[in-house]
């Protein structure tokens, strides 16, 4: 079985975000940039069922501005055995909405013929929470999201979902598309050795217009804000008054 | 939060030390570099930085003869090793990766910036493999080096005695010669650091020794592969007589070692006979770089962590607007916490700087050039020593930009000052380095590696002709040439009196140089302004350069006076005047 793992390039989750100064978005110029940390749990399983000898080979796929191939070498030196680049924009401050993006995914996928896609839930720059179920639409396979657990049993794929009231398990019929939340795995660091291997690994760089696709966008933004400041608190004199004011506020 | 500056740390590598190409033609590439520092980056943000204050305040515990370290420093490190953090440090044909001395310490740079007491192990078992790297035979790098690669066993460097430290041609341990070509070690050794931890499956302990009959002093010096444990995994008799407890680096052991209690414990001669104080300096030059980039990482992450707090704590008003009413301003926005913070600045980058030449001129020698090998000579006292003091300082500074708070240990800045406390004594004190620097490595060669530094800094002044640097620096150097050759002479007509200044000596050449890196910074500065755009990161750099050499760069004119006139004001302090 060959696994496909979809890797997006988002802004480090370690980074202080700062909003542009016309509100357009956020500033991503000269700013450290990392894979999406779900895409890392995707990546981390992928490689585990290889390792288990559920999966023959695992391959990485991003679709972005030509820099996410760092991404995809992140994912080599992880462990993937090699990589596809869907060149879809120019400018680092292009998103590349989660259809265009599920588009152009489904014609990866109809190329390669994967048994299974393992995705991250979401991307933690806009928190769509959206490809996946677009691509299960598009594809018309069955679908796991929010994946906590991941079991293949022959032509079935037994996955644990992190829902409202706790924890689901579903059986879902293979090919399947699984989305994985932060719980599946730890994700490995990319060791030194397995870097200077993956320098090695085959990266094919294709563009979106080499599968037909149109990816300008549908959505428009209309204005990016920071959160407000927090404000400054007060010191309150007694427990009596911490709950008066606790009342005041309306929190108790 | 990261304890240290990520872009300028990049910033130094690619733009002032041009990285690419020095690494052209290699299996490297910055996107690999950029992946090796990713992945160091991260095992410190996960592994390293978190366990600062636990391990400062947990000091490992004797028990029953073991070194007993908190189990998060023992994961710790193993994710530094398993992610291949020490194989990088050894050449291919000793199975590591062979890495550039660059790359391999700028990594060192981001987990000692973290943690620099878990830091430590990874380090010391880097010098003391390299060592056998270099003298070992076949068999021994198989026995030793190649588990050292891998991260199974870790190593320590036992040179200092309870009698006898800085004055290593005192020691008494001994190394009796066995029939079967091996000797019996005998002896006590102390200031171990990680002389014994439960992280490795073994420790291989470099140990000085004297073989009987030898000659006196230095010269009957030999060096000895002795390992914790013997190939069966028996003990080799080497035993924990107790642990120091140190004002910091608490998460590193450092232990007193008594080798041969029950005359069993067994060495292996590394190279030859006597000649084991050489062998040891090599380790020790290399060791004495480390240093430098350690003191440097810990002013680094004092300097990170006052800077945010200078941003978020607001405190009092503009002296221009006292209005009680107004709200009250961060205290980055005071005059004296500005310049506490860009005096911090002004040290840990030109240190970074430094560092990064020095691990340059390492790759440089690596590969045959010859102009390298004696400018890192008489760079080594100054990048182990100028870090050490002057990051201290700046250390002392990131307390006070958090007053009070910052005396606590609520804080990390009063941890990072305690940890870099250390950096002035081991491997040499400051007082050692400055007689290694006017004693020895200004003078050697009829003063070749001095001439070889001065007409390095011309060139490139001569380069930055436009630079409102390059005549200041041009004087400094005016100034610095007479001085030197003067200590020289009084060197010759008296050693004692001649080195009574060497201390500073060594400090003031280290401003010299310091505004030399200043000068490379801000050169750099300008090449990425005119090509992407200047940016305030970059005006920045300049504006630290202003600093360095309005308020730093003259206090060499003081100096150099006292040096010039040789003053023996201590040294004529005769001992029963105190």
């Amino acid at each position: 079985m060959k696994v496909l793992v979809p890797v997006k390039r988002v802004i480090d989750y370690n980074v202080k975000v700062r909003v542009k100064a016309d509100g357009s978005g956020v500033d991503l110029a000269n700013v450290k940039m990392s894979m999406n940390p779900f895409d890392e749990i995707a990546v981390e399983e992928a490689i585990r069922l290889k390792e288990a000898g559920k999966a023959e080979e695992v391959v990485a796929v991003s679709i972005g501005v030509k820099q996410a191939q760092e991404t995809l070498r992140t994912a080599l030196a992880m462990g993937a055995d090699r990589a596809i680049l869907v060149v879809a924009a120019d400018d680092v401050h292009q998103d590349i909405e989660p259809l265009a993006v599920a588009k152009i995914l489904k014609a990866v996928i109809d190329e390669e013929q994967p048994g299974l896609v393992l995705a991250g839930k979401q991307a933690i720059d806009n928190d769509m929470n959206a490809t996946g179920q677009m691509l299960s639409a598009l594809l018309g396979w069955s679908q796991a999201t929010f994946a906590s657990k991941l079991d293949i049993e022959g032509d079935h794929a037994v996955v644990t979902r992190e829902v409202d009231g706790g924890l689901q398990t579903i059986k879902v019929t293979m090919p399947t598309i699984v989305t994985v939340d932060l719980r599946l795995n730890e994700p490995r660091y990319a060791s030194l050795p397995n870097i200077m291997k993956a320098k090695k690994k085959p990266l094919d760089e294709k563009t979106a217009a080499d599968y037909g696709v149109d990816v300008t966008p549908r959505l428009e933004v209309v204005k990016t804000e920071e959160p407000a400041a927090r404000e400054a608190g007060i010191k309150v004199g007694s427990v009596d008054e911490l709950v008066e004011k606790l009342k005041e506020a309306g929190a108790v | 939060m990261r304890a240290y500056d990520r872009d300028d740390l990049l910033f130094q590598l690619f733009e002032v030390a041009q990285l690419e190409d020095q690494i052209a033609g290699t299996d490297l590439d910055r996107e690999a570099v950029m992946g090796i520092l990713d992945t160091a980056d991260q095992i410190a943000t996960d592994h390293f930085l978190p366990h600062g204050k636990l391990l400062d305040e947990n000091d490992p515990e004797f028990v029953d003869g073991r070194a007993v370290i908190p189990d998060e420093a023992i994961a710790a490190v193993r994710e530094q090793v398993e992610a291949g953090f020490i194989g990088s440090g050894f050449a291919p044909e000793s199975g590591g990766m062979g890495l550039p001395e660059t790359v391999h310490q700028a990594a060192a740079f981001i987990f000692s910036a973290s943690n620099i007491s878990l830091a430590g192990y990874g380090l010391l078992t880097v010098g003391a493999g390299r060592l056998i790297q270099s003298f070992g035979t076949e068999d021994q790098k198989k026995r030793y080096l190649e588990p050292m690669a891998e991260g199974r066993f870790f190593g320590t460097m036992c040179l200092s005695e309870p009698q006898a430290g800085s004055s290593l041609s005192d020691i008494t341990t001994r190394a009796e010669p066995m029939e079967d070509g091996r000797y019996a070690i005998s002896g006590r050794k102390m200031w171990i650091s990680g002389g014994e931890q439960e992280i490795s499956e073994n420790i291989v302990h470099m140990v000085l020794a004297k073989i009987p009959g030898g000659p006196p002093g230095v010269k009957g010096i030999s060096l000895f592969i002795v390992p914790k444990r013997n190939a069966d995994g028996t003990p080799n008799d080497v035993t924990l007589a107790g642990l120091n407890h140190k004002m910091g680096y608490r998460g590193t052991t450092n232990c007193a070692l008594n080798f041969g209690e029950k005359g069993a414990c067994v060495g292996e001669l590394l190279g030859e006979p006597h000649k084991g104080l050489s062998y040891m300096f090599q380790m020790m030059n290399e060791a004495r770089i480390g240093v430098g980039m350690g003191a440097t990482a810990l002013g680094q992450a004092g300097y990170q962590a006052s800077l945010a707090y200078a941003r978020e704590r607001p405190q009092g008003r503009s002296p221009a607007g006292k209005d009680p009413v107004s709200p009250q301003l961060p205290i980055i926005e005071h005059a004296d916490i500005r310049r506490l913070l860009l005096a911090q600045k002004a040290a840990v980058e030109a240190a970074l700087a430094l560092s990064i030449y020095c691990t340059s001129l390492v790759d440089r020698e690596r590969k045959g050039d010859e102009a390298a090998g004696p400018l890192l000579e008489i760079l080594t006292p100054v990048t182990k020593s100028w870090p050490s003091e002057f990051c201290l300082e700046a250390n002392k500074h990131a307390i006070q930009i958090l007053g009070g708070a910052g005396y606590t240990r609520d804080y990390p800045v009063e941890r990072y000052y305690r940890d870099n406390r250390l950096n002035h004594i081991h491997e040499g004190t400051h007082g050692i380095q400055g007689m290694d620097l006017l004693g020895r490595k200004v003078v050697m060669g009829g003063g070749a590696a001095f001439k070889g530094l001065m007409s390095t800094i011309r060139a490139d002044i001569a380069a930055a002709a436009d630079s409102e640097f390059a005549q200041p620096l041009s004087d400094a150097l005016d100034r610095m040439e007479p001085v030197t050759l003067h200590l020289a002479g009084e060197l010759m007509k008296d050693p004692t009196r001649g080195l009574a200044n060497a201390t500073l000596y060594l400090d003031c050449m280290g401003h010299v140089v310091m505004a030399w890196m200043w000068l490379r910074l801000t050169e750099a500065a300008k090449r990425v302004a005119s090509r992407d755009g200047d940016t305030a990161f970059l005006r920045g750099k300049h504006q630290a350069a202003r600093y360095f050499y309005a308020r730093e760069l003259v206090r060499t004119e003081g100096w150099a006076k006292t040096l010039s006139a040789n003053d023996q004001t201590a040294f004529d302090m005769a001992a029963d005047w105190f």
